[in-house]
């Protein structure tokens, strides 16, 4: 008696563990958009009769296993043709056959329906938003009509709230997912080939989202973050995030962006305003405003910039960005710099 | 007493492996100037010093060999030169050197650059990663030892490992004036 509690205690447990995962940040059944609101309907459905279906099969069977029990001595009698039950067996199936049917054509109708629903979301005149896929972080693009007017982030995609964007996702090197499941379902990456994605966020706030197609060494550390605000502040974010940095006041970010400009740094990356063009690396022009680094991977802040930039191996294996060891004035000065850049 | 003397070999092979496997996690905090410790130029002060080889130290540690592999695409020289099969730049997997096979020819290629697009890495890779580089670019043509050389791929290249490259044998004609020929 005890053994069979524990054992259903432990169910509960589990069973409670996935609820509790349902909510959160990263949650395609709490879902922020319209999209994903389809899609989390769709699957309450989907749950609700794959678990009725479970059920029910599961009870039929039970009730066969104690009736089989009750009658141990069948085998002994030899077999009869009972012409009334086997026309009551015939019509059970049948019925069966039709129910199954029936509720697979229910989940197929309800699919098409929603597939409808999210990819007809569109826009006149939408915030078109340029995704691009690298091994292991992504990089984000805000199209506009005048070249320096463009702003170039990385892992962080600001939207503006209860409108629909357009993303257009490529890649560079093989194939990852955009996947952000409060907001909408996946979208693959394909390098050479351009694919387009509309979002929708309802509720202002940050949404995590992963890469969702296996792609290398650090596929699990590749990670973005929707943030979903008001029309006027995600205005002034793109207004901020076009500005040129100021250039450094104080002698020590001065020795810092001379570091970042004779140093490695400059081989892979960019600071708009500086003279620095480096296209492999995530552009860095306002990486004191980002939340986390490496995609996700550490929060932003100086002790987890200088062990990223000492010795990135160590935090992310694998990944492009080879050891720094820099001469810890320079390290400093860097950081200092690198801080400047809001 | 043969079977002693089999222990006693066996045991000085060993102990001659050991730098192989030997691995430098944290290099020294490096210094300012590249290129200390190699001489660039016949050109000296006082009496015309002998000019000494430069043996690379990390030529005979397969770690290192295998961070210069991998700093080799770090730092973008696939961008020129593939993966040894050249392309803006010239190959690395044959027999021809342009300035030379030796591990301080190529330190000097990358540190001052060479006409025709070699850029200048001084001061951009620190000192350490630069003889993991030239190591692991001696590797690509089969010019180290093979229990040192990267044995396998992490990509799926086309190209067979550098341990199992044959070695090339460069000639020495086409080293820079002023240079001996060994």
């Amino acid at each position: 008696m005890k053994r069979r509690s524990s054992f259903w205690l432990v169910v509960l447990c589990c069973g409670l563990a996935c609820l509790v995962s349902c909510h959160g940040n990263q949650s395609a059944l709490d879902s922020k958009g319209l999209q994903a609101a389809r899609i989390e309907r769709l699957w309450w459905l989907m749950f609700s009769i794959v678990v009725a279906v479970y059920l029910v099969v599961l009870g039929w069977f039970g009730t066969a296993v104690l009736r089989s029990r009750t009658r141990q001595s069948v085998q002994e009698i030899p077999p009869q043709v009972n012409v009334e039950a086997d026309r009551r067996m015939t019509v059970v199936v049948a019925w069966a056959i039709g129910l199954t049917v029936v509720l697979l054509f229910v989940m197929l109708t309800a699919s098409v329906r929603t597939g409808h629903a999210i990819a007809n979301l569109s826009s006149k005149n939408p915030v078109t938003i340029d995704v691009i896929g690298h091994q292991w972080w992504w990089e984000v693009r805000y199209e506009a009509t005048q070249a320096d007017q463009t702003v170039v982030t990385a892992n962080e995609i600001h939207v503006p709230v209860g409108q629909p964007v357009v993303i257009k996702t490529s890649s560079v090197d093989v194939i990852h997912s955009f996947w952000a499941p409060n907001l909408h379902g996946k979208r693959d990456l394909i390098p050479g080939y351009q694919n387009a994605v509309w979002l929708q966020a309802d509720q202002p706030g940050t949404y995590r989202g992963q890469c969702a197609e296996f792609c290398g060494h650090q596929h699990a550390h590749m990670a973005f973050f929707v943030v979903a605000e008001p029309l006027e502040k995600f205005n002034a974010w793109l207004a901020q995030q076009v500005s040129t940095p100021a250039p450094p006041s104080d002698q020590v970010s001065k020795q810092g962006e001379q570091v970042f400009l004779s140093h490695t740094c400059v081989m892979c990356h960019t600071v708009r305003g500086n003279g620095s063009g480096g296209k492999l690396g995530p552009d860095l022009t306002h990486i004191a405003s980002r939340m986390t680094i490496a995609a996700g991977t550490l929060p932003n802040n100086r002790g987890n910039l200088a062990g990223w930039i000492l010795d990135s191996q160590s935090i992310k294996p694998g990944n492009k960005m080879p050891p720094n060891p820099l001469k810890p004035d320079d390290l400093n000065a860097l950081l200092e710099y690198l801080e400047t850049l809001k | 007493m043969s079977k002693r003397r089999h222990i006693v070999v066996l045991a000085a092979l060993l102990l001659a492996g050991c730098a192989r496997e030997q691995r430098n996690f944290r290099e020294a905090t490096p210094s300012n100037e590249t290129g200390e410790g190699v001489q660039m130029s016949d050109i000296a002060p006082g009496h015309s010093a002998e000019r000494k080889p430069n043996a690379n130290p990390y030529e005979d540690s397969a770690y290192s060999v295998s961070q210069g592999k991998q700093l080799y695409e770090m730092y973008n020289c696939v961008g020129c030169h593939a993966h040894g099969g050249g392309g803006i730049g010239p190959p690395l997997l044959d027999a021809k050197w342009i300035y030379g096979s030796e591990p301080q020819n190529i330190y000097e290629t990358i540190v001052e650059g060479r006409p025709n697009g070699m850029p200048s890495f001084r001061g951009k890779i620190p000192e350490s990663q630069l003889w993991e580089i030239v190591a692991y670019v001696r590797a690509m043509s089969g010019q180290l030892p093979k229990d040192v050389s990267p044995g396998r791929e992490d990509h799926m290249y086309a190209k067979r490992p550098e341990a199992s490259t044959p070695k090339e044998h460069p000639p020495q004609t086409n080293v820079p004036p002023g240079q001996k020929e060994k």
